[in-house]
Parts: C-alpha cells; sequence; structure tokens
C-alpha cells in the first residue's frame, strides 16, 4: 500500500457522489430517488474510512462511524420503502412528479 | 504500476461504470442490479484500504440486506413490468448542472488536501479488525481506547424501533389500483 494515498479514494467518492446527487435530482421513480440516497452515503462512508486509513489518529473512528452509518442507511431505507408503499396503495403510482397536493 | 495502484483502477472504473449505469438505467431493476455491482465494488475497496471487518459488514448488511429490501420495494410499486418513468430533457441538464459542479467542488478540495496529508509511507499499519472494533463497541475499558457502547445500544434500539415503525407504516390498507 505504499504507492497509493489518499487522493485517488477521494477522488472516487466524489464520483459516487455526483452520480447519487444526479440520482436524486433525476429519477421520476421514488425508489430510483431511494437509490441516489445509498449512493451518496456510501460515497461518505468511502471518505470516513479513507482518512480512517491514512491519518493514524482517526484509525478506530473511521470504522466506528462507517458501521454506524450502513446501520442507519439500513433503517432509512426500511422506511424510506414504508413510505412508497403507503404512497403506492393511496395513490396508484410511485410517480414523485404526482405527489403534489402540498401545492399552493 | 504496483499492484495496489493496478487494483485499485480496476475497482475504480468497475465502481464508476456502475455508478454511471444506476443513474443512466430506465427501468427500477436494471438501477438496482447496477447499484448491486457498485455496492460490491465499495466493498472490495474497503478491503483494498484495509478495513476488513468494514467490507464483510457492507457485503452482508448493505448488499444483502437493504439492496435486497430495495428490491423488493421496487418490484412491489412497480405499476407494469416494462415501465419507464422519463425524465424531461431540461431537467437532466440542470441535474447535469448540479452534480458536475459538486464533484468539481469535491474534487478541488481532495487534491488539495492530497498534499497536506502525510501520504501512504508515514501510516504504516492495517486498520483495526474485529477484535479492537469489537472490544470498542463492547466499551470494555482500556486506557488509550475510546468506548461506543452507548453508542452501539443507542443505534440497536433505533434499528429495532424503526423496523417496527416500517412494518406498521406498510400494512396493508385498502389498495387503489394503478391508473391505466
Amino acid at each position: 500500500m505504499t504507492a497509493l494515498g489518499p487522493t485517488p479514494f477521494l477522488l472516487l467518492a466524489a464520483f459516487l457522489f455526483a452520480c447519487g446527487v444526479l440520482c436524486v435530482a433525476t429519477k421520476r421513480n421514488a425508489v430510483g430517488v431511494l437509490m441516489g440516497v445509498e449512493l451518496v452515503l456510501n460515497a461518505a462512508n468511502l471518505n470516513l474510512v479513507t482518512f480512517a486509513r491514512f491519518r493514524p489518529e482517526f484509525r478506530l473512528e473511521g470504522q466506528v462511524f462507517a458501521v454506524l452509518v450502513i446501520v442507519l442507511a439500513a433503517a432509512e431505507a426500511a422506511v424510506a420503502l414504508a413510505i412508497i408503499l403507503n404512497f403506492y396503495n393511496a395513490r396508484g403510482s410511485v410517480d414523485v412528479d404526482t405527489a403534489d397536493h402540498l401545492k399552493g | 504500476m504496483t499492484l495496489e495502484l493496478a487494483l485499485f483502477a480496476i475497482l475504480a472504473a468497475a465502481v464508476g461504470v456502475s455508478a454511471v449505469g444506476v443513474v443512466a438505467s430506465g427501468t427500477i431493476v436494471r438501477s438496482a442490479v447496477w447499484l448491486l455491482f457498485t455496492l460490491i465494488g465499495v466493498a472490495f475497496v474497503y478491503f483494498l484500504l484495509g478495513a476488513a471487518f468494514l467490507g464483510a459488514a457492507q457485503l452482508i448488511v448493505y448488499v444483502g440486506g437493504t439492496l435486497v429490501l430495495v428490491v423488493f420495494g421496487g418490484m412491489l410499486t412497480a405499476g407494469g413490468p416494462f415501465e419507464a418513468l422519463k425524465t424531461k430533457r431540461a431537467e437532466w441538464a440542470v441535474g447535469l448542472l448540479v452534480a458536475g459542479g459538486l464533484f468539481a467542488l469535491l474534487a478541488s478540495v481532495s487534491l488539495q488536501l492530497g498534499g497536506a496529508i502525510p501520504t501512504a509511507a508515514d501510516a504504516p499499519a492495517e486498520l483495526p479488525g474485529p477484535g479492537p472494533l469489537g472490544l470498542a463497541f463492547l466499551g470494555v475499558p482500556d486506557g488509550k481506547r475510546p468506548a461506543y457502547l452507548l453508542v452501539f445500544e443507542i443505534v440497536s434500539v433505533h434499528l429495532l424501533v424503526v423496523l417496527i415503525g416500517a412494518a406498521y407504516l406498510a400494512r396493508p390498507t385498502k389498495r387503489v389500483p394503478p391508473p391505466q
């Protein structure tokens, strides 16, 4: 691991984050938006583990934070899917463009 | 070109292509498959970074749990088997602009940080394995190791409460048929 610094991993995480944001912004299917959020969380995790690897003082904390992020992302995906299922039962479609009942 | 660099190049290419596949796929099931490859690639990057326990946790919890949940959700809410909701081109343009700007910002910060952080020559060892990580979560007192017992308990209870709440929220109710 002597030739690889933190920069390539940080760039990969930045690319994943951008893809996640693009997914959240452009997908019309609500489950697609959820997939974008998962990409963003993975990018953040990658950053955490990269800094844990290349900074001696974060050696344990980076992994601990990443494990907590994984668990909380699973919980958030469950709640998001429950909301999406409810929306589908009430309206018959998961198109986020049709969720405009609060619009003025 | 060392072995680590070659491995990282292969993994980064795979993860990048899969992430683009998630964004560019039309149907939800294809996006889910591309997301599967992305998450597996990220787990391998964790292994490359020396975080073996985290790579295993990613494969078990994220790929085997969260992604299966997402695939179930996508299949249960599909209006038709090959339905694809298309986005207008103007929205794609704005989205690409925002994502490109964010990537440029993060990449510029990462490139500046790369010089300041001591490179791999100063960070010799691998990350702690499951032993020290488990002991930290269990709160075993040690002079130099912080304890994460309270956080572990909070997260466990949180997960339980969230799953019960999600099961209640998603209970079967009167269903409106899809508009056809």
